[in-house]
């Protein structure tokens, strides 16, 4: 099967007053259609650059883009402006990340439904607005034919991230990019919301990006998980294999930071130590190598690359092997204990 | 006891009108607790209707010279007294209300129409930003009434001429003012998620930054109809505004000034209406940017 978007080696690269920063490096990854992808890291890593990249929203004249971004087989950045503006909202939408800024407040939440749905596809203005109505009703909001007429300031947080979902998918898009949606809400309206968004990916069959620094939203509901860390993919694998045998060691320090309900509270949560470094002075080796526990010489002098494994799982690290047997060795003894 | 459901969606529809009702009743009742806003009201409302009027209330025809009248006191006949060719200096200040409303209105008109594109533009683009940014710095450099007397004394007197004087001196005040709130409203993520549904440049600009400094065009634009009333005065003080024999409060007081020390209604009267009207747009500005602005709220 095709993949419905495929990015191709995307840099995206910022000139600033201090030179150039590359703030998405060599990014490649594959979305198909009716899949969750997860692109998960810390702040400042690059997933939200990677997905502004894709709609290609950041200051055309400070940023530059290489590589190519695949949709359907049609390279985005080759694309005019006009036709760029077909594709946004079209055919990839986006949803962001504060529901409370997100939309215009001088207008009611209709009209703006409305006039996303205008300004793809040719239909009168009553039309546009029993569309709205129907796609307020999709993300289950109550009694939507008077919502409509209601101004963001008038609805709650998960009610307006509702209705930017709503906005986002007026025009039944084939790719949705859903960029941390549900960091500004409450764990119950998270769930709510994430649930909406899986249930109309089946019913629209689109493909979904999911940003996300929540390890347990996407072990919930993504298929597949990218993890970043300064602009780089450096582990890629399905659900389960990332969550039962993370082979880098950022993902593994990243699972291990979670909390768990059940464990020791006397213990301290794990963490990795160091902070991200800036993009101006980016390690020569590794990235991760001067916060890894595990890197030798070789980390620090020379850039892994990104391997694929037989299971399909890729990872941007020298050690993995070792780390990968030391972890079965790990699993081995403490079965034997038991 | 009726077991109706207390939470039927029909009840808060209900609730939200009553709710929608409840909020204007309190809009109304911040406005009219404004005393001082209040009274910058009632005066610019009485001054308009003075201007729409002037014929009614005016007693006389302001241009009527009476050689046997000249330089007489106020009196029942002459409320504000004549002046020094024996005109009616009531029916002239009447009419010298006109003028300046006309002018006030136009200026604000115009260089809040100008002045809105000029600054959505330069907050949007920034190529032209720093074009017409300069160009803006440039016009601020020079004292507002000198560039004014430039101007009228390059086009010559006339109301016509006045008024595009005026409007061309406050354009880059209120562009300035519109760029650093469209700029503001730039920002926010909801023109990003704008973009990201396709919507074009423009549409950008207009649809949805435009509406967004309205609040702020408005108070400016306050502003500007109180400082174009001050300076259409001057300019007709200093003999370059609107020309006699027309009436307006600046030339009245100018021919007022020769003979100040006999005939002091000559110069009190169109003062204090200067005065009142400029203190009645102030009041009304603040007023209004007390209301408009969340931020300086009691």
């Amino acid at each position: 099967m095709e993949p419905l978007l495929k990015l191709n080696q995307l840099k995206t690269i910022f000139s600033t007053e201090k030179g150039m920063v590359t703030a998405v490096d060599d990014v490649s990854f594959e979305v198909y259609a009716g899949e969750m992808v997860g692109l998960v890291g810390e702040s400042g890593c690059g997933k939200s650059v990677t997905s502004e990249s894709i709609l290609q929203l950041l200051n055309e004249k400070t940023t530059n883009y290489e590589g190519e971004i695949l949709y359907k087989g049609m390279n985005l950045l080759s694309l005019s402006e006009e036709q760029m503006r077909e594709i946004r909202g079209n055919e990839i939408s986006m949803i962001f990340q504060d529901p409370m800024s997100s939309l215009n407040p001088v207008y009611t939440i209709g009209n703006q439904i409305a006039e996303a749905i205008m300004i793809h596809q040719k239909v009168g203005k009553k039309e546009a607005n029993l569309r709205a109505i129907e796609m307020l009703r999709l993300t289950g909001i109550p009694s939507p034919e008077k919502r409509v007429h209601e101004y963001p300031h008038e609805l709650s947080g998960g009610m307006r991230q509702r209705v930017m979902i709503a906005l986002a998918l007026s025009c039944k898009p084939q790719l949705l990019i859903a960029d941390e949606p549900t960091t500004a809400l409450d764990v119950t309206i998270q769930s709510q919301i994430l649930e909406l968004i899986q249930e109309l990916r089946e019913e629209l069959d689109m493909g979904v990006i999911l940003i996300t620094h929540d390890l347990g939203v996407v072990a919930e509901v993504c298929t597949r998980v990218i993890v970043m860390y300064l602009g780089q993919i450096i582990e890629e694998a399905d659900v389960k294999t990332l969550f039962k045998s993370p082979l880098h060691p950022y993902t593994k320090g990243l699972l291990k930071s979670i909390p768990h309900l059940d464990g020791d509270r006397t213990q301290k949560l794990n963490v990795i130590k160091g902070v991200v470094p800036s993009l101006q002075d980016v390690p020569s080796g590794c990235r991760f190598a001067p916060r890894c526990d595990f890197a030798t010489e070789q980390c620090r002098e020379n850039p892994p690359e990104l391997l694929e494994l037989v299971n399909g799982q890729k990872v941007r690290c020298w050690n993995y092997e070792h780390i990968l047997r030391e972890a079965k060795d790990h699993a081995v003894t403490t079965s034997e204990n038991k | 006891m009726d077991a109706k459901p207390i939470y039927s969606s029909e009840k808060i529809v209900l609730n939200q009108h009553q709710y929608n009702k409840e909020q204007r009743f309190l809009l109304f009742k911040r406005i009219l607790s404004n005393r001082l806003m209040m009274f910058g009201s009632i005066i610019l409302i009485l001054l308009t209707m003075v201007a729409f009027l002037a014929p009614i209330i005016a007693t006389q025809d302001p241009l009527a010279i009476n050689a046997t009248a000249r330089l007489q006191a106020p009196s029942s006949e002459h409320y504000f007294g004549t002046d020094n060719l024996g005109r009616d200096l009531f029916s002239r200040v009447i009419y010298g209300t006109q003028a300046s409303m006309v002018v006030g209105i136009s200026v604000a008109l115009i260089s809040g129409f100008f002045g809105m594109v000029i600054g959505l533009y330069s907050a949007y683009n920034r190529y032209l930003d720093h074009m017409l940014m300069r160009i803006c710095d440039g016009l601020m450099a020079f004292p507002a009434i000198l560039l004014a007397i430039a101007i009228m004394a390059a086009l010559g007197p006339k109301t016509v001429n006045v008024i595009a004087a005026l409007s061309f001196v406050m354009i880059p005040t209120v562009a300035r003012v519109i760029r650093s709130a469209a700029l503001v409203v730039k920002e926010q993520t909801y023109i990003e998620a704008l973009k990201s549904q396709g919507a074009s440049g423009i549409r950008i600009i207009w649809v949805h930054i435009a509406p967004n400094t309205i609040s702020q065009l408005i108070i400016q634009l306050t502003y500007v109809f109180a400082i174009s009333i001050i300076i259409e005065a001057s300019l007709s003080f200093l003999g370059v505004g609107i020309p006699a024999p027309d009436p307006s409060w600046g030339n009245i007081i100018y021919e007022g000034k020769a003979v100040i020390y006999n005939a002091w209604w000559m110069t009190v009267f169109p003062g204090m209406f200067i005065i009142l009207a400029v203190l009645a747009l102030n009041l009304f500005g603040d007023g209004l940017r007390d209301l408009l602005d969340p931020h300086s709220k009691k």
